[in-house]
């Protein structure tokens, strides 16, 4: 009986923990959203938040790909090869998770900026990075860099290299082994990576927010015109474009609850 | 691992341009040793109520059995998929001035608490958890009908195998709080010396121009989550010393 009522307990606490901190919240924006539809609809149609999803869109489509294959092969050097400085690239590779986004952007600020290391040399070449288009891709590569790389690395261990070794035995070659071989062995947890990297690219803000300027029609991206739209005064604004970005990390969410199973299995 | 290096290469090296006594200046001005404060303060007491309430969770989730579980297991991770502007957004219009149920702790630090436990919450529940899985459930009813309570069984014989795992979820989640910004930028107003946190006053500091004090309280927040991934690497060594 005792048992059974600390069960109970336990569950009420989780339950309602995760009704107060994240289900309550999304609820209420929901619903306000929905209660006057024709309004959202609005604001999700005016030219600029179109051109925001755009360009969030466009650097999460250059992100990802960058990042899956950047963390496939860090995660093969990591578990398959001895060099040295691999501690060092162990460290250095899970150090986005653990920096503040805005840190991230300053340094690229000072890196890439007028006064910066590389700012001088793009300036007479009339490369245009801060406050545009580059800057912005390479501050969203920066802050999703770990997560094809820390799915691949302990998938890639526990697979182990018998496989690989066999197919080179038999004659293949590097090329063939890693497509034929590796890949389809650590196929799910690429996958999960790549979920992960989206929700991430298309989520961020803190990085976006130093390097872009916020130029509006510009280098606004959705998360962006979310924080512009909520302090230009219009709330029904900023929840229709937070709708649209919490419908697709729900969608995030469905993918990874799918995929998760088959990477345990595999 | 050029592309990670150079930029907090040129970070390190705007901060201590004019000198280690101006950036011994930024760092130490009051309104930048507030903000830290805060920072810490608030990371560390949200690390420790993740510590207990996510270990309850990742509880419930192994070993209870109610409708609706799988659901309740994908929504954890709503925080890693949902962008932190719109994760601030939604606190706010449950728990700001327009608050259904009568609760508006907008502007006030209780706020950034409430952002850092939305943030931070997949963390210990996704380390404690597989751990949990691969503790067998004999082990806890051997103890049980050897006689020892509830409590005892939880002390002596999961918390020493899970430990480990909360800790580095602590960790990690204490990284996630000192670095934290979309979430806070809407929900707490960014008052100087009440609500402001350390990635708030640098993000303050870039716009008004002074880049050199920006990047000499970055620094600060750089040192401060390297310390942590290291803790979180010895944590791992340490949970790992059987293995090897």
């Amino acid at each position: 009986m005792r048992r059974l009522l600390s069960r109970l307990g336990l569950r009420t606490i989780a339950l309602g923990y995760l009704a107060v901190i994240l289900v309550g919240p999304l609820a209420i924006v929901f619903w306000r959203t929905f209660q006057d539809a024709s309004a959202a609809w609005d604001a999700l149609t005016t030219p600029e938040t179109i051109h925001a999803f755009k360009l969030t869109l466009i650097i999460t489509a250059i992100a990802v790909p960058v990042n899956t294959v950047f963390g496939i092969v860090c995660a093969l050097a990591i578990v398959r090869k001895r060099f040295w400085g691999k501690g060092l690239l162990n460290a250095f590779i899970d150090l986005p998770l653990a920096l503040s986004p805005v840190v991230v952007g300053l340094s690229l600020f000072l890196l890439y900026g007028e006064n910066g290391w590389f700012g001088g040399w793009l300036n007479e070449h009339g490369i245009q990075v801060l406050f545009a288009l580059p800057s912005m891709v390479i501050a969203t590569i920066f802050v999703s860099l770990p997560f094809v790389a820390r799915e691949v690395v302990p998938t890639l261990r526990e697979v182990g290299d018998e496989q690989e070794q066999a197919a080179f035995t038999l004659g293949a070659s590097g090329w063939q082994t890693f497509w034929k071989v590796t890949l389809p062995s650590i196929r799910w947890a690429v996958i999960y990576g790549v979920i992960l990297t989206t929700a991430r690219c298309l989520g961020e803000y803190g990085a976006v927010a130093v390097v872009s300027g916020r130029l509006q029609g510009q280098t606004e991206t959705a998360t962006l015109r979310v924080q512009e739209r909520w302090e230009a005064f219009d709330v029904a604004g900023a929840y229709a474009i937070s709708i649209v970005l919490a419908m697709i990390a729900i969608l995030v969410l469905v993918a990874m609850t799918a995929i998760r199973p088959k990477e345990e299995r595999a | 691992m050029a592309f990670v290096g150079l930029p907090l290469a040129a970070l390190m090296w705007e901060a201590t341009s004019e000198g280690t006594q101006s950036f011994w200046d930024a760092v130490s001005s009051p309104e930048a040793v507030a903000a830290l404060k805060l920072t810490l303060a608030a990371s560390l007491g949200v690390s420790l109520l993740n510590a207990v309430l996510g270990t309850i969770t990742a509880w419930v989730l192994i070993r209870d059995e109610f409708r609706g579980k799988v659901i309740v297991n994908a929504i954890i991770d709503l925080p890693f998929a949902l962008p932190t502007i719109v994760a601030g957004l939604t606190l706010l219009a449950l728990y700001g001035p327009t608050s259904p149920v009568g609760i508006d702790v907008a502007f006030s630090r209780t706020a950034i608490v409430l952002a850092l436990m939305f943030v931070t919450l997949p963390f210990v529940v996704r380390t404690v958890q597989p751990v949990l899985q691969e503790l067998d459930l004999e082990v806890e009813e051997a103890a049980h009908s050897l006689g020892a309570s509830q409590t005892r069984t939880f002390v002596r014989v999961i918390l020493p195998n899970i430990l480990p795992g909360i800790l580095s979820g602590v960790a990690l989640a204490f990284a996630k709080a000192v670095g934290e910004f979309g979430s806070l930028v809407i929900i707490t107003g960014n008052i100087p010396f009440q609500t402001e946190v350390s990635s708030v006053h640098i993000f303050g500091r870039i716009e008004s121009g002074d880049s050199a004090g920006a990047a000499a309280v970055a620094t600060v927040l750089l040192g401060i989550s390297f310390l942590t991934l290291l803790s979180i690497g010895a944590i791992r060594h340490y949970a790992t010393r059987h293995d090897r």
